[in-house]
């Protein structure tokens, strides 16, 4: 059994490709439907984002299984396989595992570390629950992706550091005021990045919103949003004392603000630090504010830096990433690899053979004065018994194995009778087509 | 003598075991090894009030009369006062500048010179524990306020030149270091205050007179003025952050001079062999 991906994604195919085959997410019961009934497909997941499509298959012929998948996107998208051709990657077996772990934990995600894939590779599997497309191995497979994106989160601080310019700014602030409860923000100007600035703050705590803009009924407007108070531009920075953060945008080609002022502004908030974030370009902030002692003054290039930094941060952390998943990934193939029949008809009947070999031990030394002959049949009668025991559901394992749903019986049988998993076999091995 | 040493070891050890989970907690943002730190120092701190408790029987007085003796229980003062702090604030961050600090003041007092001094018996008075146990706390809150305030000024520059390395991301907020380091000022000053007078006290019982300006007087003294200070520009003009912080250190050295330099440069009956010649 061999897990199979064919897709593409925002690393190999550009935009214009990537949304003539994604699968709108309100009808998926038709393509799911479909690819199950793909000669050698037995289970089917659909992954379909802005960033990537990805199809999941179980097969028991993973090559035909990559050629079927891959005509099946282009045939119902009424494309030509050749334009797709050059942007489609498939993985098979190990691969195939790594590269779905790594999807599910945002490494292979456009800013890595961002969460998004994983909700909706969970829809994905839903969809394929819903549909009854997904059996035991890709149910089994995919709730391991999720507690491994789930182990990487906790394990590692892949999505710890803010990667957009305004969550920078609140982390900015946390390292500066620690919890941002009860702190007031001033909006100056009415830019789109500032208002989004400071819905962050107010999701983290920010209680007062102070808003000043040129045009008053602007301000007023955007302090409604935020339930906040509209300052005449002309004054505003008489409202500065109040203020520990100040958010300003405004297409002034002068300071609004200057060091000297704000020097004064200290002095009245006796030195509580100000924390200025200038979005405005040209800058509306004296950059010599930064010098005294207790403001913190950030510009554009500033919150740009950063964002760089912990861009950084985060691909130091994708490398512990990568080692937890390599572990994962073993520890999958070796499950996976219990489920091949041969190896689990061989280690039913040694688990049997160890029985009788033991009983008739056992038995043996306990009767005394037998000769060979009565020895032998002994022998032969128990050995007799565990063939006639095992024939039937030998057979039927075989059975099942051909008509595709060997998978469940060959799970039960390892429950039942505790077999061992084949750890000394390669899972390489393992993923040929059995043919017992 | 054995068991002693023995149970002196094992204290330095678990402060060392300590030290190594809180800075494991620190880099790795493990709140688990600062959890089981902060137990660890606990049973370290007792384990460590037992050692005085023996040595106190067999020396027949209150064992923080030689340098060796003074160290160890410096260090016992700055867990005890950090694991106080801790309940507050729990910052792993002060865990990690507290336990180092009192792991390496345990074995440079195991390096120092085993001597029993044998305390004069005018000397002899209960307000001997008393002065000392208020200056050494004292001191122990100056050196978390020391140490908090050193971190501020890192944070600080990080947060002004926008350039942020791995201590970025390990140290606490600028509020919160800000917040320790007053806390730590406000628990060492009336300590170091109690010490001075119950110090002076015990002077009078011991030499009848309150204050001889020996260098020590003259040392604590002035460090008391600059903590002053630094507390009542706290408390009315405002002082904080960066300005405070600078301050709280400067106003360390001045301790650090009074606790080890003034008994190494200067002498005066503070010395700590004084007390078997006096």
């Amino acid at each position: 059994m061999n897990i199979v991906i064919v897709g593409l994604s925002h690393k190999t195919a550009p935009v214009e490709i990537r949304e003539i085959v994604a699968f709108p997410e309100t009808a998926m019961e038709v393509p799911l439907r479909q690819m199950l009934k793909l000669p050698a497909v037995t289970e089917a997941v659909i992954v379909s984002t802005c960033n990537r499509v990805e199809l999941y298959a179980i097969s028991r012929q993973p090559d035909a299984a990559v050629v079927e998948m891959k005509q099946f996107i282009a045939d119902f998208h009424d494309l030509k396989l050749e334009a797709l051709q050059d942007h489609f990657y498939a993985f098979e077996g190990t691969d195939a595992i790594q590269h779905v772990l790594r999807v599910a934990s945002s490494l292979d995600s456009m800013m890595v570390g961002e969460p998004q894939i994983l909700g909706q590779i969970k829809t994905a599997y839903g969809y394929a629950c819903e549909y009854k497309t997904v059996g035991l191995i890709l149910n089994r497979f995919l709730h391991k992706a999720f507690s491994v994106a789930k182990r990487v989160r906790t394990e590692t601080a892949i999505a710890s550091n803010a990667v957009s310019v305004s969550f920078a700014a609140v982390e900015l602030a946390r390292k500066i005021f620690d919890s941002l409860d009860n702190k007031t923000v001033m909006l100056i100007g009415a830019g789109e990045m500032c208002e989004l600035a400071a819905k962050h703050f107010v999701n983290h705590g920010v209680s007062k919103v102070l808003v000043t803009n040129r045009t008053f009924s602007r301000a007023e407007k955007l302090a409604e949003e935020f339930n906040g108070t509209a300052v005449n531009f002309d004054n505003f920075q008489e409202q500065l004392h109040r203020v520990d953060i100040v958010l300003s945008s405004t297409g002034a080609p002068d300071y609004v603000l200057d060091a000297k002022k704000l020097k004064q502004v200290c002095k009245e908030r006796r030195y509580k630090p100000t924390f200025l974030i200038d979005i405005a370009v040209p800058r509306d902030i004296d950059p010599a504010a930064n010098k005294l002692d207790s403001v913190y003054l950030y510009d554009v290039d500033d919150l740009q830096g950063v964002v760089q930094a912990n861009v950084k941060e985060r691909q130091k952390e994708s490398a512990k990433a990568e080692l937890i998943i390599a572990e994962e990934v073993n520890q999958f193939q070796s499950w996976l690899a219990t489920l091949e029949v041969k190896p689990t008809i061989v280690a039913l009947r040694q688990q049997l053979e160890e029985v009788r070999l033991a009983e008739v031990d056992k038995t043996l030394s306990s009767l005394s004065g037998l000769n060979d002959k009565e020895r032998k049949a002994i022998e032969s009668m128990t050995s007799a018994i565990v063939n006639k025991i095992l024939h039937q559901p030998t057979n039927v394992l075989k059975q099942a194995n051909n008509n595709g749903d060997g998978n469940l019986y060959i799970d039960a049988v390892r429950t039942l009778f505790d077999l061992p998993d084949p750890v000394d076999q390669k899972p390489d091995k393992s993923n040929n087509r059995s043919d017992i | 003598m054995g068991t002693m040493s023995l149970l002196f070891s094992i204290t330095t050890l678990i402060y060392l075991v300590a030290s190594i989970l809180y800075l494991v907690a620190m880099v790795g943002k493990q709140q688990q090894a600062s959890r089981v730190g902060r137990w660890t120092l606990l049973a370290g701190v007792v384990l460590h009030a037992t050692c005085f408790g023996l040595r106190h029987s067999t020396v027949g007085g209150t064992p923080v009369t030689s340098l060796q003796e003074s160290l160890a229980f410096f260090a016992w003062c700055l867990v005890l006062l950090f694991l106080l702090l801790d309940l507050r604030f729990r910052q792993s961050v002060m865990g990690a500048f507290a336990a180092p600090l009192a792991f390496l003041l345990m074995v440079a007092s195991a390096l120092s010179p085993d001597v029993v001094v044998q305390l004069n018996p005018v000397l002899r008075s209960w307000l001997f524990p008393v002065h000392i146990t208020f200056a050494f706390l004292g001191n122990a809150a100056f050196a978390l306020s020391f140490g908090s305030g050193v971190m501020y000024l890192i944070q600080n520059r990080m947060l002004k030149s926008k350039r942020f390395t791995g201590i970025y991301q390990l140290l606490p907020s600028l509020d919160v270091l800000d917040k320790v380091n007053y806390t730590c000022l406000s628990i060492g000053f009336p300590l170091m205050t109690l010490g001075i007078i119950s110090g002076a006290f015990w002077a009078n019982t011991a030499w009848g007179t309150y204050w001889q300006w020996d260098p020590k007087e003259v040392w604590a003294l002035l460090t008391w003025f600059l903590y002053a200070a630094l507390l009542h520009g706290r408390l009315t003009i405002g002082w904080r952050g960066r300005k405070a912080a600078i301050f709280s250190i400067i106003a360390f050295m001045f301790l650090l001079f009074t606790f080890f330099g003034v008994n190494l440069l200067l002498g005066g009956y503070h010395t700590f062999e004084a007390f078997a010649i006096l």
